[in-house]
């Protein structure tokens, strides 16, 4: 299938209104005509709920959670970017706009990001009127702070909460709805697969978590805004339940799944301490405002932090990137820091992390200026290794945070299923290969407050007057069946170890051969021993209890398995993309002096990759990408 | 280095809202001091599923203290005795070797067990539903600086709106009382001139479905030394002041009905 973006003609600053206006509408009268189905709670979901009901759509919204607010955007800590300006230091939609395409290493789509530039500003004045409490300055107006990857501070935020305020003001937008009887809200209830009638996207088939009972919901449309793969990983800073399978089983009903090894791992969290350890624990990038980044010049370094001297102290990014200093881009961080652990300098009783100290911001700004900007990460901190970063500097490590890649699609949120849109982290579209700090929650919010309310009439008005597919259409009945027979077949299996400790195993071998850096032949044996974990979880697997309860494990087990399948794709997308851009990084591919190089005559296309049954490996479908406005370079941060 | 820890679980298991449940005992050993409280449940369940047994059901998510889904009642005490934290925040640091510990879900009427240690609070999202917000639709904003907003104000907006919603307010309070969720909702949206507008009406929604739910405050504040977020009673007081005002006379001088 040719993959057409249909991103509007003319120049880049008038696409959106140009397209605004080009697009078919649904008149006010006739959107109750209409139901969609919104799938996901979080930022991009709760959003696109509250807005499409508001516009008079008949929405129904789907979480696993027991409640919309638990949604994993609640965790995001550090801001919002948007080019507001206020500060008066040079920034504009342009610079926004730049800055984004750049530091996604040039693999995203231009037009969607200069919309998400354009957009970002009424985000602001959007939550600020729910009532979300953003820092502020003394005379009342909102404060901002910088961010990786950027020159001039847009960084809007709520203390560490930036992104449970975020949600908060969506959460509650989309209960006023709830109340107006405008969305139908089912909690405790996951989507285990799509419908798909005719090619196009008719409903979904979800699973009560309480009671296992199995139901069918059709609509119009039907939104996915499930969230990004970064638990493939196993330990990641993802909240437990946070997994790929609505994606997924959309990916197996048609939608291309778009540069799935385009992952970013954040530069600032709690390094591992043990097996048993069940996730990492983010620190805001924010930190990096203020805490210096170094570990020990000498390998064999056994003396505390606060006793080495000034000069055998290694500020290895202050030193190689003096422009931007401890706050270059995220991939950059990550790599810097993954190399000087590999060389032997690394801190900590696994000589697994670098040190982020705040004495000299102590020394300059006093422990209460500190303690005001960071004081509930600081508890955090302490509360998890029992350290008091307040007397003795950060340890920190790289860990796998977002994905940019996700499902493919157009201009319109639209996947390559008609009627089947994504939002959020859940697409591929706007960071490219790398993206920036505080642009995940200002792109959730874009896409579901501002576009896809917009964009989604486009396909909903020819429908104007046909109802849904009834749900006790063949096609619903064959999707129940499958869903069934996979759930069974989990309890039947009776094999010897819990899904948990496949998903370790699985994380072990995507994190050594898909993470910071990657080569050929490690990707190459990733595959095969994906793959054959893969067999035998589908032999040896343990799900003890029912189906007709709360059952934690069996909701795992259908997570894993798809993981399995989505780690896979991971590897051969790696693979095939033998240049290195932004959080792809393939040590085949780079400069004399280790940083990323990219192919862009090769690899300046986005990798789309089609379903093909699971035992032919997908096939790839480029998205060619073309820069009219930010010229393709090598990028610097020096 | 990291000790390790010998314990004893007394362990509420309930196969279903309608089943009976009961304490049961187990042995968690060589539990690392470094392990959280619910990664010392892991523990545990991985145990249990090697000796072929059903796990132990319990909330858990993001496992950073935000999203709260997580929270039982250890040794009585709604997120254990630790002040200010979270269970997923509770580290086995805090214990000691060959400590018993007794495991419950949220004990409370409005929030019926689901099974094992986990509870339905969907009451707290039917009092969010009833007014906890500002009309607020989108694209109809003005610019966010227009409305200079103190920056105390802000601040003390923002005390309440930490409130992560887990319920161990309601599951601390002898009543099962729910205020001090109800009230960080509303002064979150109460004390910001954005949220002016609605005051009254909100404040009226939002009790009176809360107490279709839950127990009445009578002050004890056990609420606050539960509270993960350390969420003020004082919130409390603004809410009855709210409530009060809006039953004599001040919602009609706001024009609501």
């Amino acid at each position: 299938m040719l993959l057409n973006s249909k991103v509007p003609t003319g120049p880049m600053a008038e696409k959106w209104e140009k397209h605004k206006f080009d697009i078919k509408l649904v008149n006010p009268a006739n959107k109750r005509k209409f139901k969609i189905i919104v799938v996901g709670t979080g930022l991009a979901g709760a959003s696109a709920s509250a807005t499409l009901a508001e516009l008079g759509y008949n929405v129904s919204a789907f979480t696993f959670h027991d409640s919309p607010r638990r949604a994993h955007s609640i965790a995001a800590q550090g801001g919002i970017n948007a080019a507001k300006n206020y500060q008066n230091d040079g920034d504009s939609v342009h610079r926004l706009f730049y800055d984004t395409v750049k530091g996604g290493d040039y693999r995203s789509r231009e037009a969607n990001v200069h919309r998400l530039a354009e957009v970002s500003v009424n985000i602001i004045d959007q939550a600020a009127s729910q009532g979300v409490p953003f820092a502020r300055e003394y005379g009342g107006l909102l404060a901002n702070r910088s961010f990786g990857g950027a020159q001039v501070s847009r960084t809007f935020y709520a203390r560490g909460q930036t992104g449970q305020q975020l949600l908060l003001g969506a959460y509650q937008q989309m209960m006023r709805q709830v109340h107006e009887g405008k969305v139908t809200l089912h909690t405790q209830t996951e989507m285990l697969d799509l419908v798909t009638k005719d090619g196009e996207a008719c409903g979904i088939i979800c699973r009560d978590l309480i009671t296992g009972e199995i139901t069918s919901h059709s609509a119009h449309a039907v939104v996915l805004a499930t969230g990004g793969y970064g638990n493939v990983f196993y330990l990641s800073t993802n909240a437990m339940a946070c997994n790929t399978t609505a994606a997924w089983r959309a990916h197996r009903k048609g939608a291309y799944f778009a540069n799935p090894s385009y992952t970013q791992i954040h530069p600032t969290c709690i390094p591992a301490s043990d097996e048993f350890q069940s996730k990492l624990t983010l620190m805001s990038e924010s930190l990096r405002n203020d805490g210096r980044i170094w570990v020990p010049r000498s390998k064999d370094e056994t003396r505390s932090a606060g006793s080495i001297p000034e000069a055998e102290r290694y500020y290895y990014l202050e030193e190689k990137y003096p422009a931007f200093g401890n706050l270059v881009p995220r991939d950059v961080a990550s790599r810097n820091a993954k190399t000087v652990v590999d060389a032997g300098h690394g801190v900590g009783p696994l000589k697994n992390g670098v040190y982020l100290d705040f004495a000299d911001a102590i020394k300059r700004d006093g422990r209460d200026a500190i303690e005001g900007r960071y004081g509930n990460l600081f508890d955090m901190y302490e509360r998890i290794t029992g350290e008091d970063p307040y007397s003795v500097p950060m340890r920190i490590y790289p860990a796998s945070h977002y994905t940019m890649g996700g499902l493919w699609v157009d201009y319109n949120l639209m996947t390559t299923i008609p009627g089947l849109y994504a939002a959020g982290e859940a697409n591929f579209s706007d960071h490219g290969a790398n993206r920036l700090g505080a642009s995940a929650l200002m792109q959730g919010l874009a896409d579901g407050y501002f576009v896809l309310p917009y964009t989604i009439g486009d396909s909903l008005a020819p429908k104007l007057g046909s109802d849904p597919v009834p749900t006790d259409d063949p096609v619903f009945k064959e999707a129940t069946a499958d869903v069934e027979d996979r759930l069974t077949r989990f309890l039947a299996i009776g094999g010897s170890r819990s899904p948990e400790y496949f998903h370790r195993e699985l994380g072990k071998i995507v994190w050594e051969n898909i993470g910071m850096a990657r080569n050929r032949s490690g990707l190459e044996k990733a595959i095969s021993e994906i793959t054959a974990l893969r067999e035998e979880y589908w032999q040896d697997v343990r799900i003890l209890g029912n189906n007709e309860s709360l059952n934690q494990s069996l909701e795992k087990a259908g997570r894993v398995a798809d993981f399995f399948e989505l780690g896979e794709l991971m590897a051969r997308d790696a693979l095939d993309r033998n240049e290195s851009c932004g959080g792809h990084f393939r040590e085949e591919s780079q400069t004399d002096e280790g940083e990323a190089l990219r192919d862009d005559e090769n690899y300046s296309h986005v990798s789309a990759w089609e379903w093909n049954g699971i035992d032919t490996p997908q096939t790839k479908h480029k998205e060619e990408l073309a820069f009219e406005e930010v010229p393709l370079t090598q990028r610097s941060y020096k | 280095m990291s000790q390790t820890l010998n314990l004893t679980l007394k362990i509420w298991r309930q196969e279903g809202p309608n089943a009976k449940g009961s304490f049961e005992s187990y042995q968690a050993n060589n539990i690392p001091d470094d392990a959280s409280f619910l990664e010392m449940l892991d523990i545990v369940n991985e145990s249990l599923i090697e000796n072929n047994q059903v796990p132990i059901e319990f909330p858990h998510d993001c496992r950073e203290g935000i999203c709260g889904t997580c929270g039982v009642m250890i040794n009585g005490r709604a997120h254990g005795q630790e002040i200010g934290t979270a269970t997923c925040q509770l580290h086995m640091r805090k214990f000691n070797d060959g400590d018993t510990i007794v495991i419950e879900p949220w004990r409370a009427a409005a929030f019926p067990v689901v099974k094992d240690l986990v509870v339905d609070r969907s009451p707290l999202d039917k009092i969010v539903e009833a007014g906890g917000y500002i009309t607020a639709p989108t694209g109809s904003a003005p610019d966010a600086n227009e409305m200079p907003i103190p920056k105390d104000v802000a601040e003390s907006s923002m005390d309440a709106a930490a409130c992560i919603g887990c319920g161990a307010c309601v599951a601390a309070c002898p009543n099962s009382a729910g205020q001090l969720f109800t009230s960080a909702k509303l002064w979150h949206l109460n004390s910001l001139p954005q949220g002016q507008a609605e005051r009254y009406k909100r404040t009226e929604e939002m009790v009176e479905t809360m107490e279709q739910y839950f127990g009445s405050c009578t002050n004890h504040g056990e609420c606050k030394e539960a509270c993960p977020k350390e969420i003020s009673l004082d919130f409390i007081a603004e809410m009855n002041k709210d409530y009060m005002k809006s039953k004599v006379k001040n919602r009609k001088k706001a024009g609501q009905k």
